[in-house]
């Protein structure tokens, strides 16, 4: 099998405290995976330290064969919503055209052919009519979808997104699926922090559990068990059926539009 | 007008004015980045560097002296990202901390500088509070001469620092040198505030640099509108505030042209269609007599 993200020993140490301890990972590539575990587990920690916005303590991260640094443009990253201030003053359009800015090269302003792959993008997650829009007045959604459609501008063949679905509306849920599932159509791999437990057998083919150590990862059937579900939230699993087994597992709802 | 004929005027006007536009352009980077409040802190640091420059070459030359003043604001800086990195301190903490340090070590220099036998020391307590009326041509061209790369630099990596400006994870994540965008954008801070020392002073100066850019944010949603808005009402204020002090009374021209910017800014809070203040009162009552109306 052809895997798209090695990760392998990934350590990341706060002070002395260990974030994330001796974690290897590696995702097939045209799969969508989540990475779930507890709050605080270092989910976002993995991230960020698999894209190098953090220094590990130890540990190497290879894309589609080669070292990450050789990759970057394979890579997409669709960080917490949370992450910047939307009252800065620039547009829709802008933003998604900043996603091309890795190719841009120095001295050179982004022209039509960014603007048009922003468009296109835009398109994609149905917010180009909201292209000219100052950021600051959408919703949590639309800038949910906008940072989708900077991913995508980048037409990357890795894509990690931190907690997409955090607090977005139904229309946005859907159309982020949507988008998720034409990737992955595309042969292209998502990796996404998730929180929602329910929703993890129907959106995801594979699942990574973390909290702190790898507790276990690989497709959901064989691995997203009752089990693990313990071994990593420390049984305080909410959603587990009254007859022991987990109930999002053994009841999958089929997608609508699949 | 007399502001631009005679040639003692023509200096404190026009120097107010380049003063104004480059500290109003460069500070939207530093309110944009969160930063407004190390612009503060790095602007009293300069204070002990003026001083040791003087001190160690026992000359008034404006380029020594400010020389001095970068080398200070950019150790306090280096000096706070130290601290906030390998302690348990926050960064508004140790912001405090810096400022005090070195400002306080800045008025200790400064007394002790007076009491120097020689005569030369004259008027370096000007960059307390500033003093716009002794500034000569030299001046404006030590303005020029660090402004102008600085503002270059801008203009150059314009698409890089605004992606780094508003996403530097993203941008990282892209591959752009963030670390280095992010010394650059600190030097060029630190370039903006040499600019003003001499004119606005050390304690007022991040007045100049904060306020320009919280005005301008108020009249447009365009990064590229806001800089030059915002130089715009830099260069505006410093005119006001030079021919306001002109007038008779002899009014400190620094602490006036920061008055001035005061008052723009204020107005702007107030009355910018969308985001002002009454704009969106008034908005509402509107809203809410249509529907009474119907």
């Amino acid at each position: 099998m052809a895997f798209a993200v090695e990760i392998e020993d990934l350590t990341v140490a706060y002070g002395d405290k260990p974030a994330l301890w001796d974690v290897d990972l590696r995702v097939p590539q045209g799969v969508l995976m989540a990475i779930v575990g507890p709050n605080g587990a270092g989910k976002t920690t993995l991230l960020k330290a698999t894209l190098g916005l953090i220094k590990p303590a130890a540990g190497s991260v290879r894309i589609h064969g080669q070292p990450y640094e050789q990759q970057r443009r394979l890579v997409a990253y669709v960080p917490q919503r949370s992450s910047v201030d939307w009252d800065f003053p620039t547009t829709v359009l802008d933003v998604v055209m900043m996603g091309r800015y890795g190719q841009l090269g120095w001295l050179r302003r982004p022209g039509r052919a960014e603007r048009e792959a922003a468009l296109a993008a835009l398109e994609q997650v149905q917010m180009a009519d909201f292209a000219h829009r100052q950021i600051g007045q959408l919703s949590g959604g639309q800038q949910q979808r906008v940072f989708l459609a900077r991913a995508l501008a980048q037409n990357a063949e890795v894509y990690f997104m931190d907690e997409p679905f955090q607090g977005v509306d139904a229309v946005t849920e859907r159309a982020i699926i949507h988008v998720l599932r034409k990737l992955r159509a595309a042969g292209k791999t998502v990796v996404v922090v998730h929180h929602d437990l329910q929703t993890v057998p129907e959106y995801f083919d594979q699942v990574a559990l973390i909290n702190v150590r790898r507790i276990a990862a690989g497709p959901v059937r064989e691995v997203f068990t009752e089990a693990n579900l313990r071994a990593t939230y420390g049984g305080r699993v909410a959603l587990l059926g009254a007859n022991g087994s987990a109930g999002a597992v053994t009841t999958p709802t089929p997608a609508p539009g699949d | 007008m007399e502001l631009f004929t005679d040639y003692t005027l023509r200096n404190v006007t026009l120097g107010s004015m380049l003063l104004g536009a480059i500290s109003g352009l460069l500070g939207c980077f530093a309110v944009l980045r969160r930063q407004a409040l190390l612009g503060d802190a790095m602007s009293h640091a300069a204070l002990p560097g003026i001083a040791l420059a003087f001190l160690l070459t026992g000359q008034r030359d404006p380029f020594t002296l400010l020389l001095g003043a970068a080398i200070a604001a950019l150790v306090a800086a280096l000096w706070l990202l130290a601290i906030v990195r390998t302690s348990r301190i926050k960064d508004d903490a140790a912001l405090a901390l810096i400022l005090a340090v070195f400002f306080g070590f800045g008025l200790v220099l400064l007394s002790y500088v007076q009491r120097q036998p020689t005569a030369a020391q004259a008027g370096l307590k000007s960059f307390l509070f500033g003093q716009a009326a002794a500034l000569v041509e030299r001046d404006l061209w030590a303005m020029l001469a660090i402004g102008g790369p600085a503002l270059a630099l801008i203009a150059i990596f314009w698409p890089q620092v605004k992606l780094i400006s508003f996403d530097p994870d993203v941008a990282r994540s892209l591959g752009l040198p963030v670390r280095r965008f992010e010394v650059l954008l600190t030097g060029v801070l630190v370039a903006a505030i040499v600019i003003g020392l001499q004119t606005v002073g050390v304690v007022l100066m991040s007045a100049m640099l904060i306020a320009p850019a919280v005005a301008a944010r108020q009249w447009t949603n365009r990064l590229e509108t806001m800089v030059l808005l915002a130089a715009g009402f830099g260069a505006l204020a410093a005119f006001i505030g030079a021919w306001i002090s002109a007038q008779g009374e002899r009014l400190a021209t620094g602490p006036v042209i920061v008055l001035a910017m005061s008052a723009l800014t204020a107005i702007s809070l107030l009355i910018a269609p969308e985001r002002g203040l009454l704009w969106r009162r008034w908005r509402l009552m509107r809203q809410w007599q249509i529907g009474n109306g119907e």
